[in-house]
């Protein structure tokens, strides 16, 4: 069903108009309130009555992670606290985490979003919904859950890391709906499996997100567990899940562009993609009120189509997604960077610089392997010290990546060096 | 009188522990004797060589992990309870024995090779109830001194 056909099957014209004026409402507040982008823009030599519609966004300056970073934490907001409501955190590289925030009518223009997209599944009021992303400082979960709320569907709010207790309540109240990553959706589909219980469970469809996947995982995931699966997507910095998700035709993820302007550039030249041509995603929020983005660059590789879709939406569809421009790796929905593991080692002073991060995907989950080379330094022959020098590292990985972590001791030399970028990662999962 | 081991950690990978030997043999390094310890990912070659410095350094050359441990090695007689009354003498002293294993001998007594919390005291200990521990030549060159 279409939750709010008004927004999601304007025309083109309509759609252009809306955003013109949100635009221009957005980049006069927030040259008057954030000091950053008012100083981004006086180097430009643009005021706010130069952005005349969405025809001048392109005249904006980009945003960066490293600019949310820059301002930590809350040097972009462009409201008084007072009126921020909630705020939520990602990980980062240098461990200062992105800090978002959130007036009372963003959370109320994030719950519409996400309503929109579980409408789009087919959810609605008489469905029992497990939330089985993680909540907290993550968007996954809150983000979901007021979704599902403000849809009138009855919330199981089961957060992460049980799945005998996540399947019992699937079975017991009969859940008809499941949101989390589809890696761990595919874990509980063999769980269920090896129990003999996928004949008992009502689950009709499954909003999956926070990491990449392809088409042939969707299918698995819908033939396994005989329910139909889609695609969130979303970013704290822009607004949580909610941003784009896809529709029963499954041929793209329609963006909500009544609130984020997608742009798809080549991150090299920063030229516009054509339709369909892949490059960089980047979004402008038209609503935002706490942290209202200009431009800001997703990392996110994929293609857009303002195609209206069979489903009956106008809105612009971006493509899945081919990967990201960064070497930031998404492990069960959790982000990591390599240099986040080496300034981990670093700090704790026991350890050789030389690692190597091997990810894998083990019975559908994600698994991060780190092999660190034994040094003269801390080597001991006492296989009991080993094991208490590879403990300790695997708790500091974890601290520092909010992360389960297996720690291999490998020998001097066995890590390639490299002249240049070291190869830091070996991915070894496979997207089939 | 303390013994300079030789250990090497070695990674569950074909043909690692060949190398080792290979290297040693090279330079001709002769292994008196050894032990292998094993985890699921790696291995501790522990070994009692000719020349413990020179194996060190040719095996760190190598790319090897070496590294010298000091380690005591006790003489027994190849008799039944020998062995459990060194180790009484030593548990009734307070010490524990991180790890142990025979220094193969060809003739009819025998060494035991132990690393032991607090070597200095562990000494004192068995010089007290009568033991003999090899010296550090004995045990470097102990296959030698039989023949």
């Amino acid at each position: 069903m279409i939750w709010n056909e008004t927004k999601e099957c304007m025309s083109r014209d309509e759609i252009l108009n809306m955003q013109s004026a949100r635009l221009k409402k957005t980049v006069s507040r927030v040259y008057h309130n954030v000091e950053f982008y008012r100083k981004k823009m006086q180097q430009l030599g643009l005021e706010p009555g130069d952005i005349k519609g969405i025809e001048d966004l392109h005249k904006l300056p980009y945003t960066t992670k490293e600019d949310l970073r820059d301002n930590y934490p809350f040097g972009l907001f462009a409201v008084p606290q007072s009126e921020v409501i909630r705020v939520h955190a990602s990980s980062g590289t240098t461990g200062k985490a992105t800090v978002v925030g959130y007036t009372r009518r963003d959370i109320e223009i994030w719950q519409e979003c996400v309503t929109r997209v579980l409408a789009m599944a087919g959810i609605g009021a008489n469905d029992k919904i497990q939330v089985a992303y993680g909540y907290g400082l993550f968007t996954g979960g809150l983000g979901l859950h007021y979704g599902a709320e403000n849809l009138g569907a009855t919330v199981i709010p089961m957060s992460t890391g049980n799945t005998q207790r996540l399947i019992t309540m699937m079975e017991d109240f009969e859940a008809t709906a499941i949101a989390c990553t589809p890696s761990y959706l595919l874990h509980i589909a063999e769980t269920l499996e090896e129990a003999g219980k996928t004949d008992k469970i009502k689950l009709k469809a499954a909003i999956c997100g926070a990491e990449p996947w392809t088409e042939n995982m969707r299918k698995e995931i819908e033939s396994k567990l005989n329910l139909k699966a889609y695609d969130i997507y979303g970013l704290s910095e822009i607004l949580g899940p909610g941003v784009a998700a896809d529709c029963d035709a499954h041929c793209g993820l329609h963006v909500y562009e009544d609130h984020f302007v997608p742009e798809v550039i080549n991150p090299e030249t920063l030229e516009p993609c054509k339709e369909g041509e892949i490059g960089e995603l980047v979004f402008t929020t038209i609503t935002k009120e706490a942290l209202p983005l200009f431009r800001y660059r997703t990392k996110d590789l994929t293609s857009i189509t303002y195609e209206p879709c069979d489903c009956g939406r106008t809105i612009a569809r971006i493509s899945r997604f081919k990967g990201r421009s960064d070497d930031m790796l998404i492990i069960r929905g959790v982000n990591v960077f390599p240099s986040q593991v080496e300034s981990a080692l670093l700090e704790m002073g026991e350890t050789s610089p030389h690692y190597i991060l091997i990810v894998d995907r083990v019975n559908n989950l994600d698994v991060l392997e780190i092999q660190v080379e034994v040094e003269e330094r801390f080597f001991s022959d006492e296989i009991r010290q080993l094991e208490g020098l590879t403990k300790k590292i695997a708790h500091v990985l974890q601290t520092a990546l909010g992360l389960g972590v297996k720690v291999t001791l490998v020998e001097p030399k066995t890590i390639a060096r490299s002249e240049g970028k070291a190869k830091r990662v070996i991915d070894k999962r496979k997207l089939i | 009188m303390l013994i300079k081991q030789l250990s090497v950690f070695i990674e569950n990978k074909e043909g690692r522990l060949e190398g080792v030997t290979q290297v040693l043999m090279e330079h001709n390094i002769n292994i008196a004797s050894f032990s292998l310890a094993d985890t699921a990912e790696y291995g501790m070659l522990r070994m009692i060589v000719s020349d413990p410095e020179k194996g060190k350094r040719v095996l760190r050359e190598e790319g090897f992990s070496a590294k010298l441990t000091d380690v005591i090695a006790v003489k027994i007689s190849q008799k039944p309870g020998t062995l459990h009354e060194v180790l009484k003498v030593l548990f009734e002293a307070g010490l524990s024995v991180e790890y142990m294993y025979t220094l193969a001998t060809a003739g009819k007594d025998t060494s035991i090779i132990m690393k032991i919390c607090d070597l200095g005291k562990a000494l004192e200990v068995l010089k007290e109830c009568g033991y003999m521990v090899c010296t550090a030549k004995e045990a470097y060159e102990i296959n030698n001194n039989s023949n």
